[in-house]
């Protein structure tokens, strides 16, 4: 077999096992709560027969591996059970199933994403090459500056200064992003743009500096040495020897600033009453929903294990040694 | 101090050895202007948190009746939603923000370093497992796995405390068995192990020393990553709670001054002042440690 093919195959399968380990830890979270929790979450007054019901929809009648597989089983089919919340003592059960409070809320989260993504990764990578291209000039050094201090801040400060100059000082942009299913695209846009900016000027500080670092790592190295003294102009030498190599720590940028997009998002739709699926798990750790909680935090990581493999396997098919094998 | 150092001097006295201060001392001179401001931000923090009680003109939980009241010469910051003075728990609040996140790095550096150094002495079963372990701690984002650890065992200071120090943990894990794996395979470590030191010698004795460097400089990032984590945490609402005064959860309180900037802007900078406080401490943190780093190891003086 080609040596790329067995190295993608052996990532792929760790990425697996991580996912699955990472499912047991998520899953064995209801293991560790309280064992009266069922009358915390129905009411005091609930009756036995309530609890005994509601116990035996959790399944706690059932030993914890049959659980497991039942839960992952449901997962794999878009049943993510359901919500704690919704529920009475008297047994009524109002509540959701978990799968419809998510489902628009992960759409609007991944609109956001997107919308940052888009104008965040040709920005930063745009910055980071010209700034280690003309390393320490002016250039270099106050976009270092800008940047350094832009991610010492939280980003519930980012956050707010924007509030303060842009939607309070001269109300150009919404300070609230309450948008609904049957917002329109544009305006969708425009009452995004705050929460999207937010997290822009987050995430390009973080990725231009590493691709900053990433750019001067490579083009120190021998080779990249070698063509400039054998005459080769400037651009032939990014373009033919830097780059092929540079592809490598470029998607391990990408993927893990976009990783990083998917964990800033929880704090920016808080700030903005954004209707997004971080807002909910931490209105869901609030009150203390623990399937809804669950659901939220195997999507985050799901999502962020997804990315790291993509962009592991973007760098194995990449790297030019594992390419041209001797 | 006012003499200046000049290396003739140094060579005509050979036998004077300079102190632990002295040396400390020239070092210091040498730091640039970036680090110094960094020190002396670190300085004043500490303080403030040390003497809060002192320096805050009114307790930390003490209710005033004009809840939401302006800046004024009797409220510096004027008051937040329920009355109480924003100065006085800006200051109580470097008391246990910052409190709060060294306590945490303390542990955290305890668990993570010590499992790494473990790891790495006896390289075998043990290794393998807190590796692969921490691996799949690892793959799930930090403040999504704490948000959803507190939502188990609730939001009290003590398991903010543990559950931030064991995610935090796996970091310092990483570092410590990377940097250590260097120095285990040293002579002189084989030597202290032939003549049957302990496990516990041979970490402190022979390993610690060595790997203390980089160790410092990751302390000084993973405190403010505690510190921005705990903080965001605290404005999320599911980390340190009321009354006890936090930047985080003071910055959430007073969000909604922000819409009156236009008639008052002085009101509308009230929440930001906690956010500012959190970002210049986390700032000053990272210049002294970028020195540091290019001071010890000329690592990562590219960045």
């Amino acid at each position: 077999m080609h040596p790329i093919l067995t190295t993608v195959l052996q990532r792929l399968a760790m990425g697996v096992i991580t996912l699955f380990f990472v499912s047991i830890i998520i899953f064995s979270s209801i293991e560790f709560l309280p064992g009266d929790f069922t009358e915390a979450v129905l009411g005091q007054s609930a009756t036995e027969e309530t609890v005994a019901a509601f116990r035996k929809e959790l399944g706690l009648d059932k030993p914890a591996y049959i659980r497991y597989i039942d839960w992952i089983g449901a997962v794999m089919q878009g049943d993510l059970g359901q919500s704690f919340s919704g529920r009475a003592a008297s047994g009524v059960d109002r509540s959701r199933s978990v799968a419809d409070l998510i489902g628009p809320r992960l759409q609007n989260t991944l609109f956001l994403a997107a919308m940052t993504a888009i104008v965040a990764v040709p920005l930063a990578l745009f910055l980071g090459i010209t700034a280690a291209l003309w390393r320490g000039s002016i250039y270099d050094r106050s976009v270092n500056a800008v940047t350094l201090s832009t991610i010492s801040m939280p980003e519930f400060l980012v956050a707010y200064l924007l509030i303060l100059l842009l939607a309070s000082l001269n109300p150009i942009f919404p300070s609230l992003a309450n948008i609904t299913a049957e917002t329109p695209f544009w305006e969708r846009v425009y009452k995004c743009a705050l929460p999207a900016m937010t997290l822009l000027l987050v995430i390009v500080a973080h990725m231009m500096r590493m691709t900053r670092a990433a750019i001067i790592n490579l083009l120190a190295s021998p080779y990249i040495e070698m063509a400039r003294l054998k005459g080769l102009s400037p651009a032939t030498v990014i373009l033919q020897h830097a780059l092929p190599n540079a592809w490598a720590p470029i998607a391990n940028v990408i993927a893990f600033n976009l990783a990083y997009l998917v964990v800033g998002v929880v704090v920016v739709e808080v700030v903005f009453v954004y209707p997004g699926i971080g807002q909910l798990m931490v209105d869901s750790v609030t009150a203390r929903d623990i399937p809804v909680v669950q659901a939220c935090a195997l999507i985050f990581a799901a999502t962020y294990i997804m990315l790291n493999l993509i962009a592991d396997i973007i760098s194995i098919v990449t790297n030019p040694r594992l390419l041209h094998p001797r | 101090m006012t003499e200046t150092y000049s290396a003739k001097d140094e060579v005509g006295q050979v036998r004077q050895r300079r102190s632990r201060w002295d040396r400390a001392w020239i070092e210091l001179k040498k730091a640039p202007l970036t680090a110094w401001f960094g020190m002396i931000v670190i300085l004043l923090y500490v303080f403030v948190a040390i003497f809060a009680p002192l320096i805050a003109p009114y307790g930390e939980a003490e209710v005033h009746p004009q809840p939401y009241a302006p800046w004024s010469s009797e409220f510096i910051f004027g008051t937040d939603q329920i009355g109480r003075d924003v100065f006085s728990r800006l200051i109580y609040g470097a008391r246990n923000t910052i409190g709060i996140a060294f306590m945490t790095t303390i542990l955290a550096f305890i668990i993570g370093g010590g499992l790494g150094l473990i790891a790495a002495i006896n390289q075998g079963w043990l290794d393998q497992i807190i590796s692969r372990a921490v691996d799949v701690l690892m793959a799930i984002p930090a403040l999504i796995f704490a948000l959803m650890l507190l939502s188990i065992f609730g939001s009290s200071v003590w398991s903010l405390v543990v559950i931030i120090a064991l995610l935090d943990s796996t970091r310092v894990f990483r570092l410590t068995r990377a940097v250590s794996m260097n120095v285990v395979v040293m002579d002189y470590v084989e030597a202290a192990r032939l003549r049957g030191e302990g496990l516990g010698w041979v970490m402190r004795r022979e390993i610690l020393p060595n790997i203390l460097p980089p160790l410092v400089a990751e302390f000084g990032l993973r405190f403010c990553f505690v510190f921005l984590t705990i903080a965001a945490l605290s404005f999320l609402g599911v980390g340190i709670q009321p009354p006890t005064a936090d930047w985080g959860s003071m910055v959430r309180d007073n969000a909604s001054l922000i819409q009156f900037a236009q008639y008052d802007l002085k009101a509308g900078l009230t929440p930001i002042l906690p956010a500012a406080a959190i970002a210049l401490l986390t700032i000053a943190v990272n210049f002294v440690v970028d020195w540091f780093l290019i001071k010890t190891s000329g690592l990562r003086d590219e960045v």
